[in-house]
């Protein structure tokens, strides 16, 4: 009964970070420019594949498995944000153009 | 078969064909990506959903050594996508429209004209130098 339950959790977290790897590779495809690509990306790609390690701890059950899971978890949610802004503050500075459809650029005020 | 390995088994299957559509979209952008720093983010999620694919594998094969890997995959991703931060920092921005610009002239590889820079002091032969006498 309890191993039904823990596979019954295992399963939904795999399907649901696929599901959000699935949403970013999607948003990175239909998005208009990098900025909104990078948004897309960086997100909801981090959160898909640090769900399927978590699903990797659940499934070993156990305490060494899940601190290294934890511990990559936590890594990859450190590190997505640094990487995402250091992306996006040389591609702006370097002058790619947001789409046109963007209404503001606040970026462009701290600019030296 | 119990029906924790069924349900296990099958959740594995639909999450590999999901993960490796996200993939092929991802490549997608990459091979499209009409300026760098597309092809460089397309890039940064291609490691994630790479290590999307080490977990399912883990489960899979039961060795749980795998997450060791991942965590590693995800270091040299970051680190990866800062040295290509500061790669379009220092390059700059000039090389990019006459990428375009080449590539709507003569349908060269794409990344043929990115050595421009560095083949423009040496008047050597190649497709970027053609193409900037074109124009």
């Amino acid at each position: 009964m309890i191993e039904v339950l823990i596979a019954l959790l295992t399963a939904l977290l795999i399907l649901v970070g696929a599901g959000f790897a699935l949403v970013a590779a999607v948003g990175l495809t239909r998005l208009p420019d990098v900025y909104t690509r990078m948004h897309a990306a960086s997100k909801a790609g981090t959160v898909g594949s640090g769900l399927m390690l978590l699903a990797v701890a659940l499934h070993a059950g156990d305490l060494s498995t899940l601190a290294r899971a934890l511990a990559g978890f936590f890594f990859f949610v450190l590190t997505a944000p640094i990487s995402a802004h250091l992306l996006a503050m040389a591609a702006h500075k370097m002058g790619y153009p947001l789409h046109e459809k963007s209404v503001r650029d606040e970026l462009n005020d701290y600019r030296n | 078969m119990t029906a924790a390995q069924m349900i296990l088994s099958s959740a594995l299957w639909l999450a590999l064909v999901v993960l490796g559509l996200s993939f092929l979209l991802t490549v997608w952008r990459v091979i499209k990506g009409p300026t760098l720093p597309d092809r460089v983010v397309a890039l940064d999620m291609l490691v994630g959903i790479v290590i999307g694919f080490i977990a399912l594998i883990a489960i899979r094969t039961g060795f749980t050594l795998y997450i060791d890997i991942a965590i590693s995959l995800g270091l040299v991703g970051f680190l990866a996508t800062v040295a290509f931060a500061r790669f379009i920092l220092a390059q700059g921005r000039g090389d990019e429209t006459a990428e375009k610009e080449a590539s709507k002239v003569i349908p060269a590889p794409p990344l043929a004209p990115k050595r421009k820079r560095a083949s423009s002091r040496k008047p050597g032969a190649g497709p970027a130098v053609s193409g900037k006498a074109k124009k």
